[in-house]
C-alpha cells in the first residue's frame, strides 16, 4: 500500500485529501483479488493511471484557477494594467539585455563545431600588441609547421567597384585562401564555395552574398555562371552563400581567391595584413595549440631575428574576439536590467500583497467552505503567473521592437548578425524569466497571507489592517527599490559624465559644416599618379566653384575611419642599406607614425591649424624634393628642442624633408592614443606603389548647411568619371559621433532603465504609504479626534517615507560606488566617487520618495475622525 | 432541477467514463469500488475504470452537479467508513438522457449510411 500512497502524492494535495483514502481502499480490494504476475500488471496499470490522471487533475485545477483569475483580474482593470506593465518592463528589459549579451558573448558562432575555430595572431609584447596581422611569409610558415590544426587559412579585406546596370556601387569583399570555406564548414546555398583549385584557375571564380544576389540579380536561381564586373576584371559566379552566412563581417558581399603576389610585397615578412583562422583537430586542446603557436613563433624568430625581433604568435578562440570595452558595456547593461527586474518584482510583490490582504475575507470564505490552504496559495500563484505571463508576452514584444536600437552594441569583430535572433533559445530564456518573476512576486504574498487565513478575517469589524511583520517586509521591499534605483541613477550619471568628457575631447579638427564622401579610385584604371591627379584636380576645381564652399581637399582616409596605415619612421643616418642611410634608433623601439597622402588645402578644409612652415602645395610633385607635413607630436618626439623645418626622415621608401608642422589629430578615435601623423603630398606618390593610400576621402568645408550641396557634388564626380561610385556621404560631425555611438546607445538604454526604475520606485512608495494610510485610517481618525494637528499627521506619514528613503539612499550609494568601480574602464577617467553624480542621484531619490508620499499624506490629513471610527 | 443550471446539452458530448458512471448510478447509489464493478459487469468486462479516471470524473461530476454525495449509508455491518456513496441528480439524469438521445440519433445516421449491419 505504501507504493500506492506514494503514487497518490502525484495528485494535488486537495484532491488527495478528498479522495486519497477511497482510492487506497479501491486499490486494496483490487490487490486482494489478484496474485502473482497479475499483481505486477495491476501495479504497472496503477502507476500509468496515477501519472496520467494526476496530470489531468492538475490541468483541471489550473484551468479552473485561470478562469477564476481572469474573472477577478478583469474586475480590477487598474491593478491588472499596472501589474502587467510593470512585469513587462522588468521582463522586457532583462530579456533584451540577456539576449544581446548571449548573442555577443555566449552563443556558439554560426558554424558547425565552432568551438574548434580559432584565430591566429602575431603578438609583440614590447609594444603592447596582442593581435598583429601576420605577413604572408609568416602565415605560410605557420601553415607549414603547425600540427594542432586541421587547416590554417588566411583572408584579407578588399573592396571593388561593381559596374553594370544602375549606379556604380562600391562593395566590400574578402580574398580568401583555398581552404577558408572548409575551415568554416558551411556549404553554399546555390552552387559551391571556393576550393583550392580556384586559386590557380584562370576563370576568376567568385562567391557572392545573399544580399548581393538579391540586390543585383533579383534572386535569380540561375545565377551560376553569370559574370560580375568588379573594377576592371570580370569574375564568374560559382556560388551564393545563405542569408545567415557572415564571414568575417556583416559588410562582406563577395569572396574571391587569394593569390599572393611578389610584386605587391607578399614576400616581405613585415608586410602585416592577413587575418588567419584555423580549425583545431578534434583531439587537440586549445591550450596545446597556443603552446605550439608560441613554439613555432620562437623558431621563426631565430630564423628571422631582424624582421621578427620581439615577435611571437598566439591562438585565440574566435568566440572570444570581443573587445574588453564591449564586454563591459554589455555586462553593465545586464546588471542594470537585473536591477530593473528586481524593482519590478518587488513592486509587483507589494501590489499583490496589498491585493491579497484586501482579499483576505474572500480567501477566508473560500477556506471556510472547504478549500484547502494549498488551493488558495495555488490560486494566488496562478494569479501572479498569469500577470507575469501577460507581462512576459508584452516584454518579448518590447525586446523584439527594441533590439534594432541596441544593434550598435554588437561588435563587428564577430561573424554574427547585428540583431540578436528571436528564436527558441531566446523565447525559452524569456519564459524562464517570466516563471521566475511570477513565482518570485507571487509566492511571498501568498505565504504571508496564508499564515493569516483564519476565522479572524471573517469577524465583523475586521479591517484590512496589517501586522508589524507584513509592514516590515513591505518596507524592506520599498527600500530595495530605492537602493536599485539609486544604483541605476548613479551609474547613468557616471556614464553621462563619461560621455560628456569623451565628447569634449578635441579631435584635432573642427566638425561644423563639413561634408565628407568617399570616391575609392579603382586600379588599374587609376594606377598612375597623374591620372589620379587629373581626377582630383577636376573634382576639386568644380567643387571650389560651388557657392558656399570654403575649402575642399582629398586625403587617403578620414581620421577615425581607418585606424591602420602605421609605418615605421627612420631618422638616424647610419645604415648604408636603408633609404638615405636611415635606420630606426633601436629595433626594439620602432617608432612609427600614421601615414596619409593629402591634396593641398586639406588642413584648412578639416580645420587643423598649421603651426609652423607651410601646407603641401601644388608645386610638390614627383619632379621636386619629397616633402612632408608632420604633426606636433611627431616633431616633439623626433626632434625635441629643435626646429623641425628642413629636417629629414625616411618613410614609405623615400627620404622626406619636413616643410610644415600641424596640430595633432586623434586618428585612432576620440578615446585612443594615436601615433604621430605624417602627411605626404598626393602628387608625390610613386606610380603603382602604395595605391592603398591613394586619396579617396573628399572633405568639403562649407559656409552653408552641407545637405544642400550633396547633389551638386555627386554630379561633379559623375561628370569627372561616370563609372566612379560615391560612398559614405556624411558630415564630419557624423564621423565623430560614430565614435561615441556605442556609448550613446548604452547610455540611452541605461537611462531608460534608470527612468523606469525611478518611476517604479515612486509607485512603490506611493503604494506602500497609500495602503498604510488606509489600513491605519482608524488610528489616524482616533488621533485626530484626540486633538492631533494636521502637521502631526503629516509628520507621521512623511517621516515614515523619509526613513525608508534615507535607508535606501544610504545602502544605494554604497552599492553604486561599488558598481561605479567595477565599470571604471567605461568611465573615460571620470572618478567612480563623482560628488556631483552622487549628490544628484541622492537628491532625485529623496525627491522621488517625497513625490510618492504626497498623495497618501494628503489623504491622511483629510481622514474624517467620525467616519473612520464609526464602524466600531 | 435548479433553475440556474445550464441546459443539459451544454455538457455534451460526455466523456465515455462519465456516461458509464451515470449509467452505473441509474438504479441505485453506489460507492467508488461498486461503480467500477457495475461498469465492468454492464460491459461484460470490456470497460474497467481505473481509480484515477473514476475519482477525477467524480470530482468533475460533483462540480457539474451531475451526481451528489449521499449521506444515507447502509447498515454498519455492510459498510466501510472510508467509503463514500454517490447518487445521480435530476440534472445528471437529464444530461444522461440527452447524451443517449444524441447517440441514438448518431446511430440512426450511421444506419442510413449503411454502417450498421441490419438485424438478421
Amino acid at each position: 500500500m505504501g507504493f500506492y500512497r506514494a503514487l497518490l502524492r502525484l495528485y494535488p494535495a486537495s484532491f488527495r485529501a478528498e479522495y486519497g483514502d477511497e482510492m487506497c481502499a479501491v486499490f486494496a480490494r483490487e490487490l486482494k483479488a489478484t496474485n502473482g504476475a497479475a499483481r505486477l500488471g495491476l501495479m504497472t496499470r496503477a502507476l500509468v493511471d496515477a501519472v496520467v490522471n494526476a496530470l489531468r487533475v492538475h490541468a483541471d485545477i489550473t484551468r479552473e484557477d485561470l478562469r477564476y483569475a481572469v474573472r477577478s483580474l478583469r474586475r480590477t482593470p487598474g491593478f491588472t494594467f499596472t501589474a502587467v506593465v510593470v512585469a513587462a518592463l522588468g521582463i522586457g528589459a532583462t530579456t533584451a539585455t540577456f539576449s544581446i549579451a548571449d548573442h555577443v558573448l555566449l552563443r556558439p558562432l554560426p558554424f558547425p563545431e565552432s568551438e574548434r575555430l580559432v584565430k591566429l595572431w602575431q603578438t609583440q609584447a614590447s609594444r603592447g600588441y596582442s593581435r598583429l596581422e601576420p605577413s604572408p611569409p609568416n602565415y605560410l610558415d605557420w601553415k607549414r609547421l603547425a600540427t594542432s590544426f586541421e587547416r590554417v587559412e588566411a583572408y584579407s579585406g578588399t573592396a571593388a567597384t561593381l559596374i553594370g546596370s544602375g549606379e556604380p556601387e562600391r562593395i566590400a569583399g574578402q580574398r580568401v585562401t583555398g581552404g577558408a570555406f572548409s575551415v568554416l564548414s558551411r556549404p553554399a546555398a546555390i552552387g559551391r564555395t571556393l576550393v583550392e583549385s580556384d586559386i590557380t584557375s584562370d576563370q576568376n571564380p567568385i562567391v557572392i552574398s545573399d544580399r548581393l544576389w538579391r540586390a543585383r540579380f533579383g534572386a535569380d536561381p540561375n545565377v551560376l555562371g553569370r559574370t560580375l564586373a568588379l573594377d576592371d576584371a570580370t569574375s564568374v559566379i560559382v556560388g551564393v552563400m545563405p542569408p545567415d552566412f557572415i564571414f568575417p563581417d556583416r559588410e562582406t558581399d563577395f569572396w574571391r581567391p587569394f593569390r599572393f603576389n611578389r610584386q605587391t610585397g607578399d614576400e616581405d615578412r613585415n608586410n602585416n595584413y592577413l587575418a588567419v583562422i584555423a580549425r583545431l583537430k578534434p583531439a587537440v586542446t586549445f591550450e596545446q595549440a597556443q603552446t605550439e603557436m608560441q613554439l613555432i613563433a620562437d623558431q621563426l624568430r631565430q630564423q628571422h631575428p631582424k624582421e621578427l625581433a620581439d615577435n611571437s604568435a598566439n591562438a585565440f578562440r574566435w568566440r572570444d574576439e570581443v573587445r574588453a570595452q564591449s564586454r563591459m558595456l554589455l555586462t553593465a547593461l545586464v546588471a542594470a536590467s537585473l536591477c530593473v527586474l528586481l524593482i519590478a518584482c518587488t513592486n509587483l510583490a507589494n501590489l499583490l500583497m496589498s491585493r491579497a490582504l484586501a482579499r483576505r475575507t474572500e480567501f477566508a470564505v473560500r477556506t471556510a467552505v472547504g478549500a484547502s490552504v494549498d488551493r488558495v496559495v495555488r490560486q494566488m500563484l496562478t494569479d501572479s503567473l498569469l500577470l507575469a505571463g501577460a507581462g512576459g508576452v508584452l516584454g518579448v514584444l518590447l525586446t523584439v521592437v527594441s533590439s534594432p536600437l541596441v544593434a550598435r552594441l554588437v561588435p563587428s569583430s564577430l561573424p554574427i548578425a547585428d540583431v540578436p535572433p528571436v528564436d527558441l533559445r531566446m523565447l525559452l530564456g524569456a519564459t524562464l524569466l517570466t516563471l521566475i518573476t511570477g513565482i518570485a512576486f507571487g509566492v511571498l504574498p501568498a505565504l504571508k497571507v496564508c499564515r493569516k487565513i483564519d476565522g479572524s478575517a471573517l469577524k465583523e469589524g475586521a479591517r484590512g489592517g496589517t501586522s508589524r511583520g507584513t509592514e516590515r517586509l513591505r518596507s524592506a521591499l520599498v527600500v530595495a527599490e530605492i537602493v536599485a534605483s539609486v544604483v541605476l541613477l548613479v551609474s547613468a550619471g557616471l556614464l553621462i559624465q563619461a560621455l560628456l568628457r569623451v565628447q569634449a575631447i578635441d579631435p584635432g579638427f573642427t566638425t561644423a559644416n563639413v561634408l565628407t564622401l568617399r570616391t575609392p579610385l579603382p586600379t588599374p584604371k587609376y594606377e598612375l599618379t597623374t591620372t589620379r591627379q587629373q581626377f582630383y584636380a577636376r573634382v576639386l576645381d568644380d567643387v571650389h566653384a560651388l557657392p558656399g564652399v570654403t575649402k575642399a581637399a582629398y586625403i587617403s582616409f578620414l581620421p577615425m575611419t581607418m585606424r591602420g596605415g602605421i609605418w615605421p619612421i627612420l631618422t638616424t643616418a647610419t645604415d648604408p642599406d636603408s633609404p638615405g642611410g636611415f635606420v630606426p634608433p633601436d629595433p626594439r623601439d620602432q617608432r612609427s607614425a600614421s601615414l596619409r597622402f593629402v591634396s593641398p588645402g586639406f588642413f584648412e578644409a578639416i580645420g587643423t591649424p598649421i603651426l609652423q612652415g607651410r601646407d603641401v602645395g601644388p608645386g610638390d610633385t614627383l619632379d621636386t624634393q619629397r616633402v612632408a607635413v608632420v604633426s606636433r607630436s611627431f616633431a616633439r618626439d623626433h626632434f625635441p628642442g629643435q626646429d623641425p623645418i628642413g629636417r629629414q626622415f625616411a618613410v614609405a621608401f623615400a627620404v622626406r624633408t619636413i616643410v610644415g608642422v600641424v596640430g595633432d589629430i586623434r586618428v585612432r578615435g576620440l578615446e585612443r592614443e594615436s601615433e604621430p601623423q605624417v602627411y605626404l603630398p598626393s602628387a608625390q606618390q610613386f606610380d603603382g606603389q602604395l595605391t592603398f593610400y591613394a586619396p579617396r576621402d573628399l572633405v568639403v568645408r562649407l559656409s552653408v548647411p552641407s545637405a544642400t550641396l550633396i547633389p551638386a557634388v555627386r554630379s561633379i564626380i559623375y561628370q569627372a568619371d561616370p563609372q566612379q561610385p560615391v560612398a559614405d556621404v556624411r558630415t564630419l560631425d557624423e564621423v565623430v559621433s560614430l565614435e561615441t555611438a556605442p556609448r550613446v546607445v548604452q547610455l540611452r538604454v541605461l537611462g531608460a532603465f534608470a527612468a523606469a526604475a525611478f518611476l517604479l520606485a515612486a509607485v512603490g512608495i506611493h503604494g506602500l504609504l497609500a495602503f498604510t494610510v488606509s489600513a491605519r485610517s482608524r488610528e489616524i481618525g482616533v488621533r485626530i479626534a484626540l486633538g492631533a494637528r494636521p502637521r502631526d499627521i503629516l509628520r507621521m506619514v512623511l517621516g515614515r517615507s523619509a526613513v525608508l528613503a534615507v535607508i535606501g539612499v544610504g545602502i544605494g550609494t554604497a552599492l553604486a560606488y561599488a558598481a561605479g568601480r567595477s565599470m571604471q574602464s567605461l568611465l573615460a577617467g571620470v572618478e567612480p566617487a563623482n560628488i556631483t553624480v552622487f549628490a544628484g542621484a541622492s537628491a532625485l531619490a529623496l525627491l522621488m520618495a517625497l513625490a510618492g508620499s504626497v498623495l497618501p499624506a494628503w489623504r491622511a490629513v483629510r481622514v474624517d475622525p467620525l467616519t473612520a471610527t464609526r464602524a466600531d | 432541477m435548479n433553475p440556474g443550471a445550464p441546459p443539459p446539452e451544454s455538457l455534451l458530448p460526455l466523456p465515455p467514463a462519465v456516461f458509464h458512471i451515470l449509467m452505473a448510478l441509474a438504479d441505485e447509489d453506489r460507492h467508488g469500488y461498486a461503480i467500477i464493478q457495475e461498469v465492468l459487469s454492464r460491459t461484460s468486462g470490456e470497460v474497467r475504470l481505473s481509480a484515477g479516471t473514476l475519482y477525477r470524473s467524480i470530482q468533475r461530476m460533483l462540480d457539474d452537479d451531475l451526481i451528489v454525495e449521499k449521506h444515507d449509508r447502509p447498515a454498519p455491518e455492510l459498510d466501510d467508513e472510508r467509503r463514500r456513496y454517490y447518487g445521480i441528480t435530476r440534472f445528471g439524469q437529464s444530461v444522461a438522457e440527452a447524451e443517449a438521445a444524441r447517440l441514438t440519433a448518431l446511430v440512426k445516421l450511421a444506419r442510413a449510411s449503411g454502417f450498421v449491419p441490419r438485424k438478421a
